[in-house]
């Protein structure tokens, strides 16, 4: 079972849409979409507009492959999992986000051999038949790194309780 | 301590809540946007406010009103927050009220802060980025990542 997911802000049509003429192609495999309030509704597989937080980690604990936007908190999410995922950075130019700050985000995570990426949905073909026999290079900690841990205790054991207030 | 632990949904709240373990010596209460993620902090206080962006400025009135009534009765010591506009509104009203303020820029900002983030300066007492080459003298500071 593959998991495609959006995120729950704005809608990815292009995502979707690229998702389901490789569903048409491929019947073989099973696919599940989360669209958010999309106008392209997929055609080759089942799909949810929104699903709560509960549902979306059964969702991701579910499936054996992920495919989404370039979120953190989707790529955070099935890196806890331990699934592999590859993402399609949203494009301010196409009104997926404000600005590019996926395209980053994905190359990242993908250079840290995390996450499989792709530019542009034309690659969506070889992108997901790569991902069926990939996996991510390492596992990550449930929490931060001990080094942001360690900054922000510090810091707030640093604050004296019961200050007088304005 | 009291500590405020504020965010929007999706990865900001994924991030903050990979930050608990900073967090465990205190009284924590936590505020977001979305009351699914309720069973995920079942150990502690929760609170959903509404959700905005700083492109929908009728929304963050709301949101300030609700965040101002959440602050004047938790009366935190410490705001934290890893974004978006309803953290960097937390941050300046619990400033307001006394309490010290730390915002965490997300990972996903890897090229620049956050708009929310650059704000954040005028507010944070603790301004954090999670990118080395974006930290500098007088900007913000890179003290490790959410992962």
């Amino acid at each position: 079972m593959i998991f495609v997911t959006v995120g729950h802000q704005t809608p990815f049509d292009r995502l979707i849409h690229a998702v389901d003429m490789w569903a048409a192609a491929n019947p073989g495999i099973s696919i599940f979409g989360q669209i958010g309030d999309g106008s392209y509704e997929p055609e080759a597989f089942p799909f949810s507009r929104w699903l709560s937080s509960e549902d979306f980690g059964t969702r991701i604990a579910a499936s054996t492959a992920i495919v989404s936007h370039a979120g953190t908190g989707t790529i955070l999410q099935v890196l806890m999992a331990d699934k592999p995922l590859l993402v399609l950075p949203r494009q301010a130019a196409q009104n997926e986000t404000r600005n590019d700050h996926q395209i980053g985000t994905a190359r990242y995570f993908s250079e840290a051999g995390l996450i499989l990426s792709i530019e542009d949905e034309t690659e969506i073909a070889g992108g997901i038949s790569h991902l069926l026999s990939w996996r991510p290079s390492t596992t990550i900690s449930a929490n931060a790194s001990p080094q942001l841990i360690n900054r922000l205790t510090s810091y707030i054991q640093l604050q004296s309780p019961g200050k007088t207030r304005p | 301590m009291r500590i405020l632990a504020v965010s929007s949904g999706g990865g900001h709240w994924v991030e903050l809540l990979r930050l608990l373990p900073a967090f465990e010596q205190h009284e924590l209460q936590f505020v977001t946007v979305n009351a699914t993620y309720r069973h995920e902090v079942e150990a502690h206080a929760f609170q959903v406010v509404r959700d905005a962006t700083r492109w929908n400025p009728m929304g963050l009135v709301v949101v300030a009103a609700q965040l101002s009534r959440i602050v004047l009765k938790t009366r935190p010591d410490i705001v934290i927050t890893t974004g978006a506009a309803p953290g960097l509104l937390a941050l300046a009203i619990g400033k307001l009220a006394g309490a010290k303020t730390i915002w965490l820029d997300s990972i996903a900002n890897v090229d620049e802060l956050s708009g929310s983030g650059r704000l954040a300066k005028w507010c944070a007492d603790l301004w954090l980025t999670q990118w080395e080459h974006l930290a500098k003298d007088g900007g913000p500071e890179y003290a490790g990542r959410v992962l």
